[in-house]
């Protein structure tokens, strides 16, 4: 089972985000910068099923050179290698970036070995196009769900079963293998890299491949913060005095 | 030069959502004087009984692999259909199911996808050339707004939930249903094989009242209070993802931006800072009350109510003082 894992480089604050003077982006010195939940549960899966199944672990992302850091946390976590295609600072549209995720994967697998299984996040946390996976595995031709919850391999079979949760229920799907998928938080509890993974990524190797980039056709104008009603917030009290104000609001909505 | 619509059909009809974009793309076309058309997968009949459409043809996308959901046969199916019909705008929900199907059939026509607009207009048309539009749309969740332009000669949008209110689209009239028959062949697709419904009583997204925890609660036992108070006010119980995180709930309890948005009458949030990642999830709700020991967490400066105190003492206070209350109404009674 070889498996790749697409990851964004984004910022980790949680933190109302200070947007650059002229709106054109978010003002990212000072900050820290992680992968979304969804794609960390994503790279946590691949480690578990290659290491259940036997196989590696690639790791790929588009941004700038720093996020190269981002892969390294992966690796740290238990990936094999990372892949950083570099596009720059400036975030593509989501059809840019999924010609050059696609791309990349095409050269990685013309040297070397197919990817059983593509995995990205449902959604990118800052960006939220929900698309970048599904134009990546249909310029690849794989099938792709999303919002996946629970991944079952059948190795013998070459197939794959992916769960995911609906507001009725639960959906099972099938898919041959190689296959594509989106997964969200809650597929597993990602570890935290252990000391010796952290030495292994401080000296793994990342390979490096510069794409063409072609101009998108979603052209950013400006980022703005929402109107947001001011509050008063209005103190009920303080510790367990408070109960009693507590309940009389209870009692206007008429739940108690 | 015209509007297309993807309809969602529910227990109810057109879903809620789909009223929403069926909405935003009549206030588009009315701009524009152009017709608004719109295609839906499954029974056409149905959609056009449940009314209030107003539009000038509905598609019915027809092939016995549609039956059952698949995000690639649906996808492919949609991107056929307006290969055919050109239209210069698609407009779908923000459903996980509409925004799926909307992105499969724009990557299939190489066409762009704008996800999670609140706004859209025409930007400019000349002749010959392709439409630019404006729109704006919602990122990391709804915290940042982003205005965008978009060349193309197909657009893809999709309405981000809740940022259009469902007008009523005028009085009822027949509308015409037009059966398409897509060629499947060969689409390599995934399938649905199983599908359980669950009965799941309250919800955290559909619960009146939200009860949530987060690190300050301490422990997973530290929830039985919260618990407790949700069940003696007919809610739910929810957290943040540092309780997630810690294995004290489910993730399924989580709310936020990678968990459930939520809307209900009133949030109670135990011991959770509002970080941006949770306040999306909660942002919605009609009144927020905060219970935290630090008065200048940003949750406790945007809430309705604020408590400041410690969630070990304060939730336990209020399920005690329900307890007195109800059952000083009995015994009165
Ligand atoms: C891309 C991304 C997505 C994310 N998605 C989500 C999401 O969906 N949902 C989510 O919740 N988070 C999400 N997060 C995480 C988020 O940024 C915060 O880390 C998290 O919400 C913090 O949880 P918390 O408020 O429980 O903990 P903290 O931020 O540590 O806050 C604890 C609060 O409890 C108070 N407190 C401590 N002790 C007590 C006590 N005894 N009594 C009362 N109050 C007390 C403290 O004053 C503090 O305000 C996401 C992060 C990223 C980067
Ligand atoms: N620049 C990128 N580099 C690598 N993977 C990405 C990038 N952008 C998006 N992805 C992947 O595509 C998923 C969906 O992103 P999006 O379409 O932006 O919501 C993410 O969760 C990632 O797995």
């Amino acid at each position: 089972m070889n498996i790749l894992v697409c990851v964004k480089r984004v910022r980790a604050s949680g933190g109302t985000p200070q947007l650059s003077a002229d709106g054109g982006g978010v003002d990212t010195r000072n900050l820290a910068f992680t992968v979304g939940p969804h794609e960390e549960c994503a790279v946590e899966e691949a480690i578990r099923i290659a290491g259940d199944a036997g196989g590696r672990v690639t790791v790929l992302t588009a941004g700038p050179p720093e996020a190269d850091e981002q892969l390294r946390y992966a690796i740290s976590m238990g990936a094999d290698h990372g892949v950083l295609v570099d596009t720059g600072d400036t975030e593509l549209d989501p059809q840019a970036t999924a010609a050059a995720l696609a791309d990349a994967i095409r050269t990685l697998e013309a040297d070397g070995a197919t990817f059983d299984l593509i995995m990205f996040g449902n959604e990118s946390p800052d960006a939220g196009h929900y698309q970048v996976g599904i134009r990546v595995a249909c310029a690849l031709s794989r099938a792709m769900v999303g919002g996946v919850k629970g991944i079952d391999i059948d190795q013998a079979d070459g197939r794959a079963r992916f769960r995911r949760e609906v507001p009725a229920g639960v959906e099972v799907y099938e898919a041959a293998l190689p296959a594509a998928v989106g997964v969200k938080e809650g597929l597993n509890l990602p570890r935290y890299p252990s000391m010796r993974g952290r030495l292994r990524a401080r000296k793994a190797e990342v390979r490096g491949i510069q794409p063409e980039v072609a101009p998108g056709t979603l052209r950013r104008i400006r980022l703005r913060h929402p109107e947001e009603a001011g509050t008063q917030t209005v103190v009920l009290g303080h510790g367990a005095d408070a109960a009693p104000a507590v309940v009389d609001l209870l009692e206007e909505l008429e739940v108690v | 030069m015209h509007a297309l619509v993807m309809i969602e059909l529910d227990g109810d009809g057109v879903s809620a959502s789909s009223r929403e974009t069926l909405t935003l793309a009549h206030r588009l076309a009315g701009e524009l004087g152009e017709a608004v058309e719109a295609v839906v997968f499954g029974d056409g009949g149905r959609a056009a009984e449940s009314g209030g459409l107003a539009v000038s043809r509905l598609h019915q996308l027809d092939h016995p692999m549609l039956a059952t959901y698949s995000p690639e046969l649906w996808g492919e199916s949609l991107h056929q259909l307006i290969a055919r019909l050109q239209p210069s705008i698609v407009l779908g929900p923000g459903s996980d199911r509409g925004l799926e199907v909307m992105a499969q059939a724009a990557a299939r026509a190489d066409a762009p996808l704008v996800a999670n607009c609140t706004t859209i207009s025409l930007d400019r048309r000349a002749n010959g050339d392709p439409p630019t539009w404006t729109l704006t749309r919602a990122r990391q969740g709804g915290l940042l707004l982003e205005d965008a332009a978009v060349t193309a000669p197909t657009t893809f949008a999709s309405t981000a939930a809740g940022a259009v209110e469902a007008a009523s689209l005028g009085s009822l009239r027949e509308v015409p249903v037009e059966s398409f028959t897509p060629e499947l062949d060969g689409v390599v697709h995934t399938q649905l094989v199983d599908e359980t419904t669950q009965d799941s009583g309250v919800t955290l997204a559909t619960a009146r009242i939200v009860v949530s925890g987060g690190r300050g609660v301490g422990s997973a036992e530290g929830f039985e209070p919260l618990e407790e108070l949700a069940k003696l006010t007919g809610g739910a119980v929810g957290c943040s993802r540092v309780a997630t995180n810690n294995g004290w709930r489910p993730h399924s309890d989580q709310v936020g931006q990678t968990g459930t948005k939520i809307s209900p009458d009133l949030y109670i949030a135990c011991g959770i800072s509002g970080a941006t990642q949770h306040w999306v999830g909660c942002m919605n709700s009609k009144a927020i009350l905060a219970i935290n020991t630090d008065p200048e967490a940003p949750l406790l400066t945007r809430a309705t109510y604020g408590v400041i105190g410690d969630v070990g003492e304060v939730v336990p206070a209020i399920v005690d003082e329900i307890h007195r209350r109800t059952l000083g109404n009995r015994q009165s009674a």
